[in-house]
Parts: structure tokens; sequence; C-alpha cells
């Protein structure tokens, strides 16, 4: 029995999974990357985060499967709609309850999850569509392949937050979002319109998810309920890294899909997800304020 | 150059200010005075916009206060130190500083305010890559300070510059204030330590339960025996 774990442990499938798992991290960081941004700076947890995912997931598939756009495009236009519906989720919802007690803008967003999941079903049926792309994979050598979607995924999300890092961190913009977070009240002082960079930070958030959508699309079928499927994971990546702290988050992207590469690996997947889940209740016991939180 | 008449202003349903009415002469440097709760930084506040007024009129060199956007105010050459100092904490010194210069119109003099801010200021030149919450109480204040001036305003309004800080650091940001005013800006501040403060300003006003209640050259009001007796101690 030991010799067996021991043996799996040092297999060449074993290094496949850890990469594989590295792999999926990248598009986990994608995910938690919009909804720290938006609650860094707003305060405000968009429970509705994986819907508006998957509407622009369905986007790109309409655009590109029946509209016939190339898929480039086609996710251009899935970040638009989605950068959109960031703004109007704050213009329509969110910027009447910053006032509000936590938890009725936490309703207000969950209630909005179910007007996104139930609005695609109504539009879009509840049969599964599949953009049919398939990039193949590659051999890295006779006994590891690791997936092109795969490896684009991490390769973009590992663009995004570099781009996005030097946005918060060099502009003058980025450095009102930085800042905006730390002391809303005085931002009048620095000629700073709270309103409309709350309104462009949505934007920005929302345009994050239509990114994450492009590359989830290209690995999994859009039906109206995927946003379940990844988006408690979402979650709990970002309350694990510190709800707000990119950096946390970006971190616990990582440790996350580790466990559940690891997981799949020795038993099932479903498994891995057992595991990553337990690890965040453990996770949540030792440090309730996320494991990379930054000590107030 | 920042004139008021008759403001009104409060919070919610509690009102602060009563009819203020005060000016604000070019090159001048006026301190407004009273005890704690007075509504001396409500007064602050409702220039810069932090605050609406519900009634009267603000004007700076001719042109309504009250009728701009508030986060145009700063363009109009208003800048405020705020109580507190409120810095961004989690930021670095040179950031907050970039902060000052956000406006669009000001970010052209960004590199030149600076130079300046830092010439003013050697110490935050050393300090520039340290987190603005880990500055001491004077090194704050400095920062404060010159996140104000990275706007180039016309007027700095500065509330309780000196408050919570060691008294050789509370001469040294009288000094400074004065070497503000020597580059030809035009101060409003407010000041617990009303001894020093009117000793380097021209003209002072003293509010009281919201009102108005005194105006005088800072000479007048060192010599009065109401002022001696109400915040002096003597
Ligand atoms: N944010 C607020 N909400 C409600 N009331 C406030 C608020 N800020 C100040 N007040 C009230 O307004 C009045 C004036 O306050 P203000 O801060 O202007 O006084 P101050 O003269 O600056 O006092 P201090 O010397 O202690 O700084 C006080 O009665 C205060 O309780
Ligand atoms: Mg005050």
């Amino acid at each position: 029995m030991f010799a067996e774990f021991t043996e799996a442990l040092f297999s060449i499938f074993f290094v496949e999974t850890l990469i594989n798992g590295l792999l999926l991290g990248g598009v986990l960081a994608l995910l938690s990357l919009g909804l720290n941004l938006i609650f860094g700076v707003i305060d405000v947890v968009w429970i509705c985060y994986a819907e508006i995912i998957m509407l622009g997931m369905y986007t790109i598939y309409f655009l590109h499967v029946d509209g016939g756009m190339p898929l480039i495009l086609a996710a251009a236009c899935g970040v638009g709609v989605t950068a959109l519906l960031g703004w109007l989720t704050h213009r329509l919802v969110i910027g009447y309850l910053l006032q509000a007690a936590p938890i009725n803008q936490l309703l207000a967003t969950g209630g909005l999850l179910f007007f996104f999941q139930g609005a695609a079903m109504v539009a879009f049926g509840i049969e599964f569509r599949n953009l049919g792309v398939s990039l193949g994979s590659l051999a890295v050598s006779e006994d590891i392949y690791l997936s092109w979607t795969r490896l684009l995924s991490f390769a973009i999300a590992a663009g995004v937050v570099v781009v996005l890092y030097q946005f918060l961190s060099r502009s003058y913009l980025g450095a009102a979002i930085r800042a905006i977070s730390q002391d809303r009240e005085i931002m009048i002082l620095m000629g700073v319109n709270t309103k409309k960079l709350y309104l462009l930070t949505s934007a920005i958030g929302g345009g994050l998810a239509g990114l994450a959508a492009a590359l989830l699309a290209l690995q999994y079928d859009v039906h109206p309920f995927i946003g379940l499927s990844f988006g408690p994971i979402t979650f709990m990546v970002c309350v694990m890294g510190g709800l707000g702290n990119m950096v946390g988050g970006f971190l616990a992207a990582f440790v996350f899909s580790e466990l559940i590469t690891i997981g799949g690996y020795f038993a099932e997947l479903e498994w891995g997800y057992v595991l990553a889940f337990a690890f965040f209740i453990a996770a949540m016991f030792v440090r309730p304020e996320g494991l990379f939180a930054r000590k107030s | 150059m920042l004139t008021l008449r008759n403001v009104n202003a409060g919070y919610g349903d509690f009102q602060a200010l009563f009819d203020v009415s005060l000016d604000v002469n070019a090159g001048e440097a006026v301190a407004v005075i009273g005890p704690n709760g007075a509504g001396k930084s409500t007064l602050m506040r409702v220039i810069s916009g932090m605050i609406p007024a519900t009634a009267g009129h603000i004007e700076m060199e001719g042109r309504s206060v009250l009728d701009a956007p508030a986060h145009d105010i700063v363009g109009m050459g208003i800048a405020h130190v705020p109580e507190n100092r409120r810095l961004f904490p989690r930021m670095t010194v040179e950031d907050n500083l970039r902060m000052g210069c956000f406006m669009p119109q000001f970010r052209a003099r960004y590199e030149e305010r600076k130079d300046f801010v830092y010439e003013l200021f050697p110490r935050m030149l050393e300090r520039r890559n340290q987190m603005a919450g880990t500055l001491s109480g004077g090194e704050q204040q400095m920062c404060a300070i010159g996140r104000a001036l990275m706007s180039d305003p016309k007027i700095l309004l500065m509330d309780e510059p000196s408050a919570g800080l060691a008294p050789v650091i509370v001469q040294q940001v009288f000094d400074l204030i004065e070497r503000i005013r020597a580059e030809g800006l035009t101060v409003l501040i407010v000041e617990q330590n009303v001894k020093q403060v009117l000793r380097i300003v021209d003209r002072a006003y003293v509010l009281e339960s919201g009102t108005l209640r005194l105006e005088g050259t800072a000479d007048e009001l060192l010599q009065s025996a109401e002022i001696q007796k109400a915040f002096m101690g003597m």
C-alpha cells in the first residue's frame, strides 16, 4: 500500500498532475481577480459574478457558433458585454445600496444571480452548448500531454495579472482605485469623482469575467447553471486569499487548484473538490481572515 | 479670494453651522479658532465639498463653489489638508503625493510639483517608498500637506495640523506654515494651539456652537482678555 503510494508520487503522471494543477490555477486566479477587485474597491461581494461569466460564455457561443464570428472577435465582444453588465450592475443596483447594510447588498446581488440564471433559462433553454473548438494538446514528452486550452488559459490569465498589476501600480486611475478602498470619503479632496470610479471598477471587473468566460468556454459546455459549478470555488479562493486582497487571491487560486488536481489524481476528481473544500473549512478555523490576509 | 456668505451646513437633521460669513483675501493667512465641537472642521469640509451646504453662498475668485461638482473644487485652487491627515495608509508616500495630482489638468506638472514638495520636506524624499501608515505623526503631517500642495493650490485649508504632535514638532509645523506662506499661498487654518497660531496669521475668527462670535486681527485677538481667558488659560 505504502509502496504503491510512493510509486504514484514519483510517477511521471504525478508531475503532469502538478502541472495541470498549475494551469488550472491560472484560470481560478483570473476568476478571483475581478471579484476581488470589485470587493476591494466597493466593499460589496458580487454573488452573481459567476453568472456574469455565464452570460459572457453565451455571448461568445452565439457570436461564434451562430454568428460565424471568428473566435477572437467573439471573445472580445464577450468581454465588452460583461463589462457592460458589470457597469449596469453598479449603475442600476449596487450604486443605490452603498450605504445599505451588507446583508441587503448580498441579498441584492444574490437576487441578480437568480435573475441572470432565470433570464438565461428563458432565453436560451437548459440545453448544454459546446463551442466545439478543440486546440489539441502539446506532447511535452512521450507520457506527458498538456492541453493547449489550459496552457493558453494560463498564459492569458498570467498576462492579465501582469497588465492589471501595472495598471494599478503605475497609472493615476490605478492609484485612485487603490486609494478609494482605503478612504472613500476624502477622494473628493483629490478631485476624484467616486461614482465614476466605481462604475469604471465595475466595468473592469465585468470585463475580467468576460475574459474568464472566453477561457472557460473552451473547456466547458455552456448552460444556465454553469455559474454554480465555479461560483462557489471562486468565492472560496477569494475568501482564503483574504477578500479584496488580490495577491492573496492569486496565491490561494494555486493552492486550491493543486489540491483539486492532486485529490483527483489519487482518487476521483470529485474527491479533489472534497479535499479542497475540507482544506478551506480547516483554513477558516485557523485563519478566519484568510490565509494570506494582511495583518490589520 | 474666498468668500462665504450666510452658510449653513450639518449632518442629516443636525445643523452644525449657522449663517457663517467670512472672507479670506489673497495672500492672507486666516485662523479659525473655537472650542471642540464648534464646527471648525465642518466649516472646512463645506468649503472643500466634503459635505454640502444647506444654505448660503461660497465663492472662490468670483466663481461659485457650491454650484460646482464637489470633485471639481480642488480644480478651482482649493486644497484641503483634512483633520487627522487622512493619508492612504497602505500606499507609499510617493503614491499619496500622486493622488494629490490626480486631476488631469495637474498631471503634466507632477514631476515639478513633486520636486517642490521634496525640497520643502527633504524627509519625504527619504521616505518616498515607505507606506504612509508607518510614518511618524510629524512625517504624516508633512505628507498630508505635501499631498495638498501637489495641485499647486491658491488657498490651503488646514485642519489642526499640529494635533497629536509633540511640542517640538508642533513648532516645526508652524515654521513650515510660515514657509508655505512665503511661497505666496493663502492659508485658512483651524488650530487648538491658539497662542501659536495667532503669531503666524494675519486675522482670525472665533467660532462657537456653529456661529462666528468674534473677528479681528491676530494682534487684537492676542490682546483680548476674553480670548486669553477662553483659550490660553490666563
Ligand atoms: N460625520 C458627522 N456626523 C454627524 N455629526 C457630526 C459629524 N461630524 C461632526 N459632527 C457634529 O458636528 C458638530 C461640529 O463638529 P466639528 O467636527 O466641525 O467640530 P470641530 O470644531 O472641528 O471640533 P474639534 O475641535 O473637536 O475638531 C459636532 O457637534 C459634531 O458632533
Ligand atoms: Mg475638528
